[in-house]
């Protein structure tokens, strides 16, 4: 935490929780899709599930699923942008369980060009959020730093040649965290960075053996 | 989890150095983010300039998502302009309220503001900054050192309680903005770091236990309000500091008290709208009758 997190961010009103942590979480949903939103339903579970339309949760979800800031005064009207660009948004209440923090969201997304990726956040308040699903892997991640994204096999090295490359490019890791599903099978991985992943060291990345897919997570 | 950080470690490190609290947060802050000190008080000379833009969306009189809040802040104005006498608290308070008000509905509008240290409390910081800066003449530096000095205090409560009315209620949020605008109040005046320890822990005591009930879930009653009445703490609570008045309680006790009644408050008093103000038959009513329009 630094003194941004207490004093900002600069948002749209009315609540950092509901709004600026919603346009956050939409901002990390399409980074991690990888790709323009062609449609999105949206599950909205706890607090989020019952005070979304006073709070401006939906427009605000809508607005980071496009890419926008918390600070665009355009945020009120995103459903109409939304509509203009072709993205089809859709939101229904769920209900992820009494463990989930109050103010958690999934996304079921699809891209313009036809990925799919479900991913599910909270926001925790004054606008900080954590990823905790993608894909139905567990994850924990804030979009804090820059970082990257691994589907991969779970494989000796696999690793290692992902933080070999990072480390020839100057890149430090803050955090690294990986989760696999069983023994040998599909893992992912989420790589925290200091520095920005720049594209020569994505582009590597994407084709070490084992790597099936890989994303980089960047918010501005 | 995160370290805890210590209000009184950071006062007692300033006394030893002889600096101001402003100039030792400034330097430790900007030391922390690797950020040249003056790129760093840009940043917050840019926060100031967002919030004066607040104010002044909140003035033209606007009404909120919900529809239950707005043209307050717009009341106060015009009644200060009718005569200082008319006044119960003076002409500074009297602005401090305006403001908070002012602030407090551009946000309920969807307006721009900063969360400071959230959206629902950002008012007091600056009620209490501008009204005082007015009084006093300070220049734009002397305010954006005092932003800093209530982001230092924001992150002691942050790292010790909490910031959110989720998870600790109203005294969390207006609370927490509150102490640190008495802690900026200090600096702004020229008090001694221990001054500002002591502003931050009496406005914490005056705010202990304040539940969080929105209405209908919005950020709109008593959120508003309140950020008025936070304000007014907030200044009460410098002037005492400024006299030499001491909290008996020490500093970082107080905030480890706020995160135990925090801790001890029922969920239906922490933003759930199920408890206090909004389960009150007015609120109820207007609860049903705003999810009725929604609904349909």
């Amino acid at each position: 935490m630094n003194i941004f997190d207490v004093i900002g961010p600069v948002m749209i009103g009315p609540s950092s929780s509901h709004t600026a942590g919603a346009v956050r979480l939409g901002n990390l949903a399409l980074a991690i899709l990888g790709e323009g939103v062609k449609e999105a339903v949206i599950g909205l579970h706890g607090s989020f599930a019952q005070t979304y339309r006073g709070h401006g949760t939906d427009l605000a979800l809508s607005a980071g699923l496009q890419g926008w800031a918390t600070d665009d005064s355009r945020i009120p009207k995103s459903f109409d942008s939304a509509k203009e660009a072709e993205i089809e948004i859709s939101f229904t209440t769920i209900n992820l369980g009494d463990l989930s923090h109050p103010n958690s969201v999934r996304f079921w997304m699809t891209g313009v060009n036809g990925n799919k990726c479900t991913v599910t956040g909270a926001s925790i308040g004054g606008g900080r959020v954590v990823v905790t699903n993608i894909d139905d892997f567990p994850v924990e991640f804030s979009g804090d730093f820059p970082a990257i994204l691994t589907m991969h096999r779970d494989r000796p090295g696999a690793i290692a040649l992902v933080t070999s490359i990072l480390s020839t490019q100057g890149v430090n890791v803050a955090q690294m965290k990986v989760f696999r599903k069983q023994k040998g099978g599909l893992a992912a991985m989420i790589v925290e960075t200091d520095q920005p992943i720049d594209d020569a060291a994505f582009e590597v990345i994407g084709k070490l053996p084992h790597i099936q897919s890989v994303r980089r997570i960047q918010l501005v | 989890m995160e370290e805890k950080l210590s209000l009184q470690e950071w006062i007692d490190l300033a006394e030893t150095e002889n600096k101001s609290f402003g100039d030792f947060c400034i330097e430790f802050q900007a030391k922390e983010l690797e950020m040249d000190k003056r790129v760093l008080l840009e940043r917050m000379e840019e926060m100031l300039h967002v919030m004066e833009q607040s104010v002044v969306i909140g003035l033209t009189g606007i009404t909120s998502m919900g529809g239950l809040v707005g043209g307050n802040g717009k009341k106060i104005e015009t009644y200060r302009a009718e005569s200082a006498a008319k006044s119960v608290v003076g002409s500074v308070m009297s602005k401090a309220i305006m403001i908070a008000l002012a602030v407090g509905e551009a946000n309920a509008s969807m307006g721009r503001i900063v969360a400071a240290p959230t959206a629902g409390a950002s008012g007091t910081l600056p009620a209490v900054l501008f009204s005082l800066s007015e009084a006093r003449g300070s220049s734009m530096d002397e305010l954006g050192k005092a932003l800093i000095v209530a982001g230092a205090i924001g992150m002691v409560i942050a790292s010790r309680a909490s910031l959110s009315g989720a998870a600790g209620g109203c005294q969390a949020e207006c609370g927490s903005a509150a102490a640190m605008a008495a802690g900026a109040a200090v600096e702004l005046y020229g008090g001694s770091p221990e001054q500002v320890g002591q502003a931050v822990a009496i406005t914490l005591k005056n705010m202990l236990g304040l539940v969080c009930d929105p209405v209908a879930g919005l950020v709109e009653v008593p959120c508003v309000k309140r950020n008025a009445g936070a304000a007014a703490q907030a200044m009460v609570a410098a002037e005492m500091a400024l006299a030499g008045i001491c909290s008996v309680i020490p500093v970082d006790e107080v905030i480890d008290a706020m995160a135990a009644v925090g801790n001890a408050m029922s969920c239906t008093l922490k933003e759930t709208a199920q408890g206090g103000l909004a389960v009150s038959p007015t609120g109820i009513l207007l609860a049903n009758k705003l999810f009725a329009k929604v609904e349909s």
